[in-house]
């Protein structure tokens, strides 16, 4: 049994003139336990549409999402997305502390160890010494780390991530993509994790997911077999990722001229 | 906006001038006095009102009507504005009732609130309840309305319930907007209740400041203005101290954008 499966999955939003756009052609794809698998595609194609479906905070059209093997009707408890719009997600009354408690002050768990996660997460995403402060009194980098050590200190099975680190500088990015990988594999989430940029899908990932043009439909899986843990200077310059990205981008490039 | 709690002296000078000017002309000129009775007058009326007359117990009344119909007014509307943002069905259902009632000067129902109560003290509250639940409903509304939708599916995707989500979300999401529009609210019950203890008269400071008119004790009438203008002061800077520890985020997140 796989613990995410997607099967022949379709979405489609009605118009306000009454027609329809089909945003996600059919897709189907599995992840297994303790995977770091990155859906890749070109803007606009779907993918939070495609997130939010997993997420059950949208209907499908059509096609199911299965959880441990059961489908979802809502969003599954042990399913967390970190979304992209992340600083429209943080709560401008809750401190850092307070928004990363937020997750286990619904499941009724707030208590002394707690909070020592909460503040061990905080810790973890680089942010020590700012518990106190309010998300609008960080840069976007460190609200970004404020959603994503709140979804962590939730302890999901399965993390969902949409383009967490789209709008943060090359440096940072670089940050938190180690930062993240570390987290993986302490806390052994199974992370999907979407993004448009190649070289982070590779560099994260134990599998690829491409996806097409919108109707999106998934055009390929690419395992990717470099060893682990990653380094930010060995792994790219490894000839095997390169080989990799350029063929990808090949792919990518083909259909665009198709 | 300045900071609560500090004392704002030229605002503070100005005042001052203004009710010096007020003593030296109603001390210039005799005729004048009937109308405009030295400052230092009024408050000598003022303290013998409070301290061996009746005027104590006409606040009380007023103080009385205005809590009540105040807070009843902020409960209800909170309440109903929350279903009305929440619901689009209610909403749509009741937006033309809104839009038609709103505009109207709330004090024409004062006619019809006696009709129905009776000069009772449950007419002045019913009427300034009326008039106080507008602006709180309106901005409860909006603020309802424009929560962020990635808050509620974030809410969701954390496992949140309907009733959770409006608990944790949505009121603390929506409370810079109610707060607005119960500022607004507060003037505006002071203004109804003294307004129809005028028209109904027997006690409360309204029927006390029209009464003192009519028998042309003039300083005694001002000393019934300047109690009411005291008790719209103290009001507000009570609200003013529960908005700072409300919604102190609010206002340290909007005076951060300005710097
Ligand atoms: N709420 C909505 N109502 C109608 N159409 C929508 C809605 N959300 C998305 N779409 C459409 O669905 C398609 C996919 O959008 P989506 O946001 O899922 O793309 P994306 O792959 O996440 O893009 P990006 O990489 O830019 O974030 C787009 O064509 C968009 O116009
Ligand atoms: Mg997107």
């Amino acid at each position: 049994m796989h613990l995410l499966e997607v099967e022949a999955l379709s979405k489609s939003y009605r118009q306000i003139g009454g027609e329809s756009t089909l945003a996600i052609g059919e897709i189907s794809f599995q992840v297994e336990k303790g995977e770091f698998v990155s859906l890749v595609g070109p803007s606009g194609c779907g993918k939070t549409t495609l997130l939010m479906c997993i997420a059950g905070l949208i209907p499908a059209s059509s096609g199911m999402v299965k959880v441990n093997g059961a489908g979802i009707s809502g969003p599954p408890k042990n399913l967390v997305l970190v979304f992209q719009e992340y600083n429209r997600s943080l709560f401008a009354w809750r401190s850092v502390l307070g928004n990363v408690l937020f997750g286990l002050e619904v499941r009724g768990k707030l208590s002394r160890e707690a909070e020592d996660r909460a503040r061990h997460l905080i810790g973890l995403v680089g942010l020590e010494g700012f518990e106190r402060h309010y998300p609008w009194e960080l840069s976007g980098g460190m609200q970004q780390r404020v959603a994503i050590a709140r979804a962590l200190a939730y302890g999901p099975e399965v993390l969902l991530m949409d383009e967490p680190f789209g709008s943060v500088d090359a440096l940072t990015r670089l940050e938190l993509e180690d930062t993240l990988l570390k987290l993986w594999q302490e806390l052994k989430t199974t992370i999907l994790f979407v993004t448009h940029d190649i070289e982070e899908a590779i560099y994260l990932s134990d599998r690829i997911c491409l996806l097409s043009r919108r109707p999106s439909r998934v055009v390929r899986g690419i395992e990717i077999r470099l060893e682990r843990p990653r380094n930010q200077l060995t792994t790219r310059a490894d000839r095997r990722f390169v080989e990799l990205r350029n063929d990808i981008y090949r792919q990518i490039s083909d259909q665009a001229v198709k | 906006m300045k900071p609560p709690g500090r004392i704002n002296l030229p605002g503070l000078v100005t005042l001052l001038a203004v009710l010096l000017l007020w003593e030296g002309f109603s001390r210039g000129s005799a005729s004048l006095q009937l109308y405009f009775p030295p400052v230092s007058r009024i408050l000598v009326s003022l303290y013998e009102l409070m301290f061996f007359r009746e005027l104590l117990g006409h606040l009380l009344a007023t103080l009385g009507r205005f809590a009540a119909g105040y807070l009843l007014a902020a409960v209800l509307a909170v309440f109903l504005g929350i279903v009305l943002g929440y619901s689009r069905l209610a909403y749509s259902f009741s937006e033309a009732l809104i839009e038609f009632l709103r505009p109207m000067p709330s004090v024409a129902i004062i006619p019809v609130a006696i009709l129905f109560l009776g000069i009772a003290d449950a007419m002045m509250v019913a009427v300034t309840v009326y008039a106080c639940a507008w602006p709180v409903l309106i901005n409860t509304i909006d603020g309802v309305r424009n929560i962020d939708r990635t808050l509620l599916h974030t809410g969701r995707t954390f496992g949140l319930g309907r009733w959770q989500a409006l608990r944790k979300i949505v009121l603390p999401g929506a409370s810079p907007y109610i707060v607005t529009g119960l500022r607004i609210s507060l003037a505006i019950a002071l203004i109804l209740v003294t307004t129809s203890e005028m028209v109904v008269g027997g006690s409360g400071l309204g029927y006390f400041i029209l009464d003192e008119e009519r028998s042309l004790q003039t300083s005694n009438m001002y000393a019934g203005i300047f109690l009411v203008a005291l008790l719209g002061y103290g009001a507000n800077r009570l609200f003013v101290l529960v908005e700072g520890r409300v919604i102190a985020w609010h206002r340290r997140m909007t005076a951060g954008e300005t710097v």
